[in-house]
This record gives structure tokens, sequence and C-alpha cells, in this order.
């Protein structure tokens, strides 16, 4: 079996006396989808943070592509191979769909400390931004103000900044959150796509989608892993069940 | 797009008007120094607008550091060092260091702590101003001299000295539109818009902002250089936060967002300012209410107002 | 120094650090639970010293001078919130600094054209006359220990208010969370017309009675202002305790720096410099201070805000 590319181990993050991240150890390899399940309040998104940098953990440590990036900040996390999207769509309003991703394609083309030409000419940018966009269906919107476009166009646009960044891993984080069905519809065959050539830990409420796309799923519930392993295993796992439906008695 | 560029439009327009002014009746003296002041004034407030609406650090300090230019020539003229040579190197580099130290502490707060962490920069230099005894201290210091050009005394003349600004002024423009749109600025302008989007596409906006305010406060060094050749005089109150205030009026004023914006709002500014006490010896009692109504009733300034009144 | 004269120095700082905490503590609860920058908060305090001299000019006593000019400062803190200030909530804070700037220009020149712009005098009321002996041949003016405990107490019930009533939870909560207070029901905008108009009538206050200790003279609200920016600044958006540590930290150091200083610089400098000097870099300490503090904590001493 190949080697992990992201490698968890052992993360803690207390808040006050509460255990928010408990002993969570996880692992993605190279071209599978990792996903990441839980009831509301698990610890998902400060889990997530954890992996990306926004947050500190406790202990623990975070091994990306054999290197150490426990304590690496958001930025540098990204130059080493991590791109993430966000649970609440984070893009810049103001520039056009092809600035935003030329601005992801930017870090990844030498120094940004260029001062005399103007960016939006540059046209090895654009074309990497073109082809991403290309990649996640949104080539005839580029010149479009990216405040003006529909949601599910805003959630594509956001894995096109990450590919943009010409990642190893993809960290998508409720890519479907807000979608109606046909855009999910469309957004996993996106996704489905992408597998074959980035590794991808994806966290998501929609089951039926992470049933379809992971090739293994690990169960947080309160802080803690309580189960990994293939959809199969994890749709026969009593334990997980448990997790679930005691969120149903008490929906909160 | 003809009417987003309606700012650009009027603003060559009022180039034009300056640059033709000593050629269509409005040479006098008493013009000529108004038109100085409105130059150096704008390209002071050209460097804020690319600070905050383009980098998003709303500086509520700027004057400090247009200030210390203007001191940089006073100190030397007290030591009789008046020649181009020395004068622009040192206020060049007192403007950029200054900038550099207050800023890498600034720029790590946020929001509404930047700008009043700003303010007490600000309120620090002219204390160190109004403390510097030799040179006039709360009073100010006249210069014995205007700055020499290699030796020559063409900064005394008036003809001189009106294209001098004007090309200044135009410098300024230039060279923070030309910023905005590298590489640079394109971090920038994405880090003031979503700063955790920056960071996710792997920038860390710290370098970024502290570059773009040392490059603002040297400009506004440079106009305090000229400043200070325009009065012959500094005094503490060219850093006060008074003078920031106005800066940042005029940068509100014409249109927070558009570089031309802070030049037509410089250029309303100075003629309120020249016109408004020839009316009252109260004239401010006019013209604060004309800031707020401007605040409240010109939302996106003078271009957002244009516009719309085009539109 | 000597030490009677010290303890002198650290009573007038204490001083002045109630009368900033007092302008302070309006300034703060607006700034943390509107999030508005209110620069014309200076000039209220101003405004407050002008009206309690006219006042007490008029009917010939201090105490009723500060009895009218309260529900006056009061009055017109409110009408400023309903004429301007309710308007710029919204907006950005350049805006609100720009609005609340051509306040301040205005009402300066406006006490101008009243007053004049010589400084008024406003004589210490006859009931405090006098001085109370600190230490043998040391006397220390009884007006300025009854402003230090009028001060402590406005402080003291300050701190009731906000911290044991349900008013006071409010204020807070709405300090922390605005949203979240309007969530449960509160109408957001008449609380804040409340606090605003409080914190107005503080000011006031504080200007009432600093009007005996200082000159009564346009733009005094100015550098008062700035201080008490400083001060919320240091001591954490929207937090009262930390605006009143940070008020007397601001008040001592400025008041005794500005007694040390030029003796400090006596050491290297002649006389008649030492003193310009001294005098200019004891003003300088306090914004030292500041940013030392926050190149350290960016935000504030107690920040109330979390996240």
């Amino acid at each position: 079996m190949a080697e992990a590319l992201l490698s968890v181990q052992g993360l803690c993050k207390h808040y006050g006396g509460l255990a928010v991240t408990n002993d969570v150890s996880l692992d993605v390899k190279p071209g599978e989808i990792h996903a990441l399940i839980g009831p509301n309040g698990a610890g998902k998104t400060t889990l997530i943070h954890q992996i990306t940098g926004t947050v500190a953990p406790d202990a623990g440590s975070v091994v990306f592509a054999d290197k150490d990036i426990t304590r690496f900040s958001l930025p540098r996390r990204v130059h080493a191979g991590l791109a993430r999207s966000f649970q609440i769509t984070s893009i810049i309003a103001g520039f056009s769909v092809l600035e935003n991703v030329a601005l992801a394609a930017q870090a990844k083309s030498g120094s940004s400390f260029r001062f005399f030409r103007a960016a939006h000419g540059e046209a090895a940018l654009n074309e990497a931004a073109r082809e991403a966009l290309a990649e996640v269906g949104l080539a005839d919107r580029a010149a479009i103000i990216a405040g003006a476009l529909s949601h599910g166009e805003k959630r594509a646009l956001e894995i096109a900044i990450a590919l943009a960044t010409q990642p190893r891993l993809l960290l998508l984080d409720e890519p479907l959150a807000g979608a109606g069905p046909e855009e999910t519809e469309r957004l996993i065959t996106l996704l489905r796509r992408l597998k074959s050539r980035y590794a991808i830990l994806l966290v998501e409420h929609d089951m039926q989608a992470v049933f379809a796309l992971a090739d293994r799923i690990s169960v947080l519930a309160e802080g803690r892993i309580i189960a990994t392993g293939s959809t199969t295993e994890i749709r026969a796992s009593a334990e997980v069940r448990a997790a679930y439906l005691g969120e149903e008695e008490m929906p909160c | 797009m003809p009417r987003l560029r309606l700012d650009v439009a009027l603003t060559l327009l009022v180039l034009a008007v300056l640059a033709l002014a000593p050629f269509i009746g409005l040479g006098a003296n008493h013009y000529l120094t108004m038109f100085a002041r409105m130059m150096i004034l704008a390209a002071a407030a050209v460097s804020l607008s690319f600070l905050v609406g383009g980098a998003g650090l709303a500086s509520l300090g700027h004057a400090a550091a247009m200030g210390v230019g203007a001191y940089a020539v006073a100190i030397l003229d007290a030591h009789r060092l008046t020649d181009i040579t020395i004068v622009l190197p040192v206020a060049l580099a007192a403007a950029a260091l200054f900038s550099l130290l207050t800023g890498a502490i600034a720029i790590r707060t946020e929001g509404v702590n930047f700008i009043m962490i700003t303010l007490a920069f600000g309120q620090m230099a002219f204390f160190t101003a109004s403390s510097l005894a030799a040179y006039g201290g709360d009073d100010g210091y006249t210069l014995y001299d205007r700055t020499e050009i290699f030796g020559s005394r063409l900064m005394e003349n008036r003809i001189f000295f009106h294209y001098l600004c004007l090309g200044f002024l135009i410098f300024c423009w230039g060279l923070c539109a030309m910023l905005l749109a590298s590489r640079f600025g394109r971090v920038l302008r994405a880090a003031r818009e979503n700063p955790l989007r920056t960071q996710a596409v792997g920038f860390a906006p710290y370098p970024f902002r502290l570059l773009a305010y040392v490059t603002a406060g040297t400009l506004a060094g440079l106009a305090g250089v000229l400043f200070a050749n325009a009065t012959e005089f500094v005094a503490p109150a060219y850093m006060g936060w008074q003078r920031s205030g106005e800066l940042i009026f005029m940068v509100i004023l014409g249109g927070l967002g558009r570089l031309s914006g802070a030049i037509l709002g410089a250029v309303v500014f100075v003629l309120l300012e020249t016109w408004l006490p020839s009316l009252t010896a109260h004239w401010k009692m006019i013209f604060g209410p004309l800031l707020i109504l401007a605040v409240l009733f010109m939302r996106g300034g003078l271009i957002g107002f244009l516009g719309a009144r085009r539109g | 120094m000597s030490s009677g004269l010290f303890l002198v120095q650290a009573l007038n700082g204490l001083q002045l650090g109630i009368l900033l905490f007092l302008v302070a503590a309006g300034l703060t609860l607006v700034f943390g639970v509107m999030d508005f920058i209110n620069l014309a908060h200076g000039v209220q305090y101003m405004l407050g010293a002008y009206l309690g001299a006219a006042l007490a000019a008029a009917t010939g006593s201090f105490w009723l001078g500060l009895l009218l000019a309260l529900p006056a400062a009061l009055l017109f803190g409110l009408l400023l919130e309903v004429l301007i200030f309710r308007h710029l909530y919204d907006r950005d804070h350049l805006s609100q600094v720009l609005a609340t700037f051509g306040v301040i220009l205005f009402l300066n020149q406006a006490v101008k054209a009243i007053w004049g712009a010589a400084p008024l005098q406003v004589p210490v009321p006859a009931l405090l006359e006098g001085g109370v002996v600190l230490m043998p041949g040391l006397q220390y003016p009884l007006y300025r220990i009854a402003v230090l405990g009028a001060g402590i107490a406005t402080a003291l019930g300050l701190w009731f208010l906000v911290e044991r009533t349900r008013l006071g939870m409010l204020v807070r909560a709405g300090a922390t969370n605005a949203p979240m207070v309007s969530a449960l029901g509160v109408d957001i905008r008449r609380l804040f017309m409340l606090v605003f108009a409080f914190g107005a009538m503080l000011a006031g206050f504080a200007g009432v009675l600093a009007g005996p200790i200082f000159s009564v003279e346009p733009g005094m609200g100015d550098h008062v202002l700035i201080l008490a920016f400083v001060v919320i600044v240091i001591g954490g958006i929207g937090s009262i305790r930390g605006a009143f540590i940070a008020a007397l930290i601001v008040g001592l150091t400025d008041t005794l720096g500005k007694s040390l200083m030029p003796d400090l610089m006596r050491l290297f400098l002649d006389p008649s410099a030492a003193r310009q000097t001294g005098a200019a870099l004891a003003s300088m300490l306090v914004y030292i201070a500041m940013a030392a503090i926050l190149a350290f904590r960016p935000r504030g001493l107690f920040p109330a805000r979390s996240g």
C-alpha cells in the first residue's frame, strides 16, 4: 500500500476543560478520497483548522509529504502543497473570476514582489488560471466579477483557486454545502475526476455524496475518531450508528 | 466603459489646467502659491489613497511621514546643508525609516486599533518636533534658503517650482497606479478584500502591507520636502492629527478606491480652504458641516456622486 | 524631587487619570457596542466645561451650574446622535472619523464664536476652597481632592451599573457580541442611544469638574480625546475595567513624566533646552507606552471582544 501523503498523529486541542480534539490520528494516501464525517459539534471545524494552520494544536503532529508542518503558517502549508476550500465560500468578490484564480497561480510562479508590470497582462498566470477554470467548468465565466456568480459557481471557483496553487492534497470543507441538486451532481462528477490526480480530504455532510465518492471514511464524534474504514465497514458499524442516532435524538 | 473613466478624465482636465495655469491668466503669485499647496497635498493624498483604498490600511498618521520629510529639510537647513544631493537622500531615508519602524508595529494590529496606533505615532512625531528647541520647537522654523539643485537656486523660480510640483504629483499618481496593477498590488488588493483567502492561496499579507506602508510614507516624505520649500517654513502642526484628518478628508471626498479621487479631493479642499475664510472668520463653522454632509450624502465621494448623476 | 512633591504629582496624575476615565468610559462603550469611532467625544468634554462655566456664571453658583450642565450635556449628546451619528453606524470607520472630525471643527469654532478665543476662568466653589495638609508643610487643594473623590465614586457607580444590573449586562453583551443581543429581542439602537447619551453626560461631567483646574478654552477637548483613545486602546476596546486601569496608567505616566523628565534631561542639556525637550518627551511617553503595549498585545490589555 502506498505511503501516506498526509499523516495526522495524536492531535489534541482543549478549550478550557473541553477536549475539542482528542488524540486524533488519520492519514490520506495519494490518489484517494478520505472522507471525514461526524455529527454537528464533533469538532470537525477545529480539526480542519489545525490541519490547515489557523489553529495551533496543544499536542500531536501534522506530517505532509514527509515534512513536519505542525508549526507551519497557513501560507507555508499552501506552498508545501496543501490547498483548502472553505465551508463558507471565501472568494475575492471584487476581483474577476479569472483574477481570483490568477492570484493563486501567482503564488506558485516566482516572487510577488514585482512592481513594474501589470499583473493582469501576465499571459502565463492567465493561462494557468484558464486551465483551472476549464477544469471546473467555469471557462466561459472568466471575465465576470466573482461576486456575481451563482452559489454553485462560487463553490466551483473555490476549487479552481485551490487547483491553481498546484496542490498535492485538497482539503475540501463541505464543498457541497448549500448547492442545489443539479449543482451537487456536477460537483460530484468534478471531484471524481480530480481524484486520480490529487489526494482529497473531504469533509461533507451529504452522506450520499460521501458514500459515492470516498475510498475511506473516518467518523469523528466528540473530538475522537470512533471509526475508520471502507464505506461498507462504516455503513455496518454499530458505533457510528449510535453516534448519529444520538444526534437525531438531541437535535441541536 | 466611458463612465468608469470619468474620474480620470476629470483629473486629466485638472492637471491640464494646472499645466497651462501660467499661460491662461492664473500666473499671479497668489495663484501659484495656492496651486503649489494644492499639488503637494494632492500628491500626499494620492499616496494615502494608495494605502487606504489599495492596501486597506486606514492610517490616521500620514501627515507625520510628510512632516518627517519637511523637518529633514529644516534640520539640514539649520546646518546650512541645502543642496538637493544631501537633502533628498536624507529626507527619503528619514521618511522611509520612520514608516518602517512605525509600520512594523502598527500593521500587527487591525481595524480600529490600526487607526488609533497610527494616530498615536503621529502624535509622537508631533511632540518630538515640538521638542526640537534648536529647530524652533512649538513655534516652527523658518528656512534660510530653499533647497538648491546642484548649487543652483532654481527652486526659487516660481514657474520652475510650479512645474516641479506638477511633475511630482503626476509621478506619484503614476507610481501608485503602477504598483496597484502589479503582482505586488494584486496581493495588496486581495488582502484588503479577503485576508484569509489571500493566506489560503499562499501569501502572508504582512510583508506586502509593510512595504506598501513604507512606500506611501516615503512618497509623503517627498511631498513634505516640497511643502517645506513651498512655505519656506516648518512647524509641528505639519505632523498633527488635524493634518492627517485633512488628508483623509481629501481621499474620501474624492472617492476611496480611486487614486484620481484623491487629486480631485485635494483640489476641492484647497479651494474651500482658500475661499471660505474670505466669507467669515468663523469659516470652520461652515467647513465642518460641509464635511459631515459630504460623508452623509456623497457615498463614494465626488466620483461616486458624479457617476450617479450621469447614470 | 522631594517625596512631598512626588506625592502631589502622583495625586495630580491620579486625578487626570480619573478625568480621562470619565471621558473614556463613554467612548469605549460606544466603540464596543456599535463599533463606532466618535472623534467628537472630546468636544463633549469641552462643551461640558463651557456649559458648566457659563451656567455657573449665570446662576452665581458652581453647584447649580453643575446640576444644569449635566442634563444639558446629555441632551446635546442625544441631539448629535439623532441628527448625525445614527446615520453613520453602518458606515466604514474612516467615514465615521471624517464626519465626527467635521463636528469637532464646527464646535471648536462655535465655542470660539460664542465665548471668544480667550480662556475662561472658573472659580473654585467656596465650599471647596483651601487645602488639606498632606504632611507637615505640604498642602493639597481641597477641590482637587474632591474631584478625585467624585471621580472614584462615579467609577464605582459605573462599575456597579455595568457589572451588576440587567442594563449593564446588556451593554456588556452588546460590546462582546452585538448581533446576539439584538437576536435576544433587545432594541440595540435604543440601547445604544442610552449608552451614547450617558457617555456624553459623563464626558460633560468631566469637563465641568476640570473647569476650575484647567483653563476652559476652544480645542481643550482635542488633547483629552486623543489621550482617551490611547486609554481605550491600551485598555482593550469595550472594556470598562481596562479603561479604568489604562486611564490611571496614562494619567500617572503623563503627569509624573512631565514633572520628572525635565529634571532628568537636565543631566544632559542646559536648563532651558532641558525644560522644552523634557516636556515634549514626557508628552510622548504615553504614546510610547501605547505602542509598546500594542506591539505585544495587539488587542489591548483586557480585550472585551472574543474571537
